[in-house]
């Protein structure tokens, strides 16, 4: 979506009345549409043509995009530099970080640095732990969790200090965002861990993969009734999603990525199916549509690690933009664009074909 | 040791009780605290405490003690230090992403708190932990009045 006051790509957009953030994201949401953000999986490379050609094949489909911060504890291109790349050309960012590598004084730091570069949505994450990815020696630091992560941000944003009380002379404008994982134990908790999530200063919320909305309706009634998503700070919800590849790949990630339920039903499904690459797709596809139709449910974040063509075709055959064409650089004027959108055509840059 | 921390947990309620009575005393001769001196206090305190609260909760000395909000819990036995649990990682089972054979700290934190007559006390934000108070004594500050439930480490 492009705004009439928006200015040049890569500027702020003005922070309109009763809004926190001059970012396209916030407006979508407060707007009441059904939102749609997909993440970006940072590369081992310190190219900036990587970024914008990863990031080009979403044009017209997505409202933000993540840029992972170390996800499974992996070393790639940081978040903020990945944030950085993209907002020059336009792009609305959401800015993932996890306390897992950085004290709260490199943070903080950092969340300054990546608001100046126009990243104005924040996630806020705990992280996994350093035994899940490629540096299983280095030293965990956890000086903050996602709770205090998000309270400091706020007091920035809204006190204009530092965790310390030392003033901020321009406070960054920050739509914040946790997330939360309703698919495992203590699932009758999490809610109540949700409303913990609010009232440390979630704006938005960004759930783990769900493969089973029967759970998430439940969760999401259940967050309803505790009056989370009433008023003018409400939270906004976005649940995650994303294609699997095969009923193997389904098993391993049940198996050994922490936070991940599939449940037998899924597997099965794939299984039956003669080409399960596109079951997958399907199954994901399905469960847009489904999550589409629940109440309180405020868009969906599609995670489709190594099979990002195929987050386009998701989107577009579920329907849920209703027609709506999310702004990318270039859609209204062809001198805006992205400098790799033609380099990123095609299925061979994203290493999946349909 | 975690069979008897897991007990604490299992009997949340009479700790909680415990430590109810604990603040009341130390609260009652703060004075007397105050006239031997809290510096001279602090190292046998903190060497009392260390020893004592390492036998029955697994405690790693934090100086921010929040045992009474977080069902008798330690929460810095959670490998990612979570002082606002349980992150998404938690198994099927009830373990720890990170170390699979423990159970959840924080699923035994929300747990021992039903057990206890202030349970809602588990769901205030509690703020980061001031790394410079490490092996120092909750007791003396409760004594002081620094610290406790509704303390100035909780967002309010």
């Amino acid at each position: 979506m492009k705004f009439d006051d928006e200015p040049v790509p890569g500027y702020s957009l003005p922070v309109l009345p009763g809004h926190v953030s001059p970012g396209r994201l916030e407006r979508v949401l407060r707007a009441g549409r059904f939102a749609v953000t997909t993440e970006i999986s940072p590369p081992d490379s310190a190219d900036p043509a990587e970024v914008l050609q990863r990031a080009a094949i979403f044009d017209g489909y997505v409202d933000a995009i993540n840029a992972t911060d170390g996800s499974g504890a992996n070393c790639h291109m940081s978040s903020v530099g990945v944030c950085s790349l993209l907002t020059r050309v336009g792009y609305a960012t959401i800015l993932q970080m996890s306390c897992r590598d950085r004290n709260r004084i490199a943070m903080q730091g950092e969340i300054l640095g990546g608001a100046a570069m126009g990243a104005c949505n924040l996630l806020c994450l705990t992280g996994d732990g350093v035994q899940a990815g490629d540096h299983p020696n280095a030293r965990p630091v956890f000086d903050l969790d996602s709770m205090s992560l998000l309270n400091i941000a706020r007091g920035m944003r809204d006190n204009a200090c530092f965790e310390s009380g030392r003033g901020i002379d321009s406070p960054p404008r920050l739509f914040l965002g946790a997330a939360e994982n309703p698919f495992v134990p203590p699932r009758h908790l999490r809610a109540q861990r949700l409303a913990k999530k609010k009232a440390a200063g979630a704006n938005f919320i960004q759930t783990q993969y769900c493969f089973d909305p029967a759970t998430l309706r439940d969760f999401m009634a259940e967050v309803g009734d505790m009056g989370l998503l009433e008023g003018p700070d409400r939270l906004h919800v976005l649940v995650g999603m994303g294609p699997l590849a095969s009923a193997r790949s389904a098993r391993w990630i049940r198996d050994h990525v922490p936070g991940v339920h599939i449940p037998d039903h899924v597997i099965r499904r794939l299984e039956g199916a003669r080409d399960q690459r596109e079951e997958g797709t399907r199954l994901c596809r399905d469960i847009l549509q489904e999550v589409r139709e629940i109440e309180g449910v405020s868009g969906a974040h599609i995670m489709a690690y190594r099979q990002e063509g195929k987050v386009a075709r998701i989107i577009e055959e579920s329907g849920v933009l209703e027609g709506r064409s999310p702004w990318y650089p270039g859609r209204d004027n062809p001198a805006e664009l992205n400098p790799e959108a033609a380099s990123a055509a095609g299925p061979a840059a994203t290493g999946s074909g349909w | 040791m975690y069979r008897v921390r897991r007990f604490a947990v299992r009997h949340a309620h009479a700790f909680e009780r415990l430590y109810a009575g604990l603040e009341v005393v130390l609260k009652r001769s703060a004075p007397l605290l105050e006239r031997i001196g809290y510096q001279r206090l602090e190292a046998p305190v903190a060497w009392l405490e260390k020893h004592l609260k390492g036998f029955l909760f697994d405690c790693q000395m934090c100086g921010h003690c929040v045992l009474s909000s977080t069902g008798m819990s330690c929460p810095m036995n959670c490998p990612k230090h979570l002082r606002n649990g349980p992150c998404g990682g938690v198994r099927e089972d009830g373990g720890c992403e990170v170390k699979p054979e423990m159970r959840c700290v924080w699923l035994d934190a929300w747990e021992g708190s039903q057990r206890m007559k202030h349970a809602e006390r588990i769901e205030v934000v509690q703020l980061p932990v001031d790394a410079s108070q490490q092996g120092t004594s909750s007791w003396l500050k409760v004594a002081r009045g620094e610290h406790g439930a509704g303390g100035s480490h909780e967002v309010r």
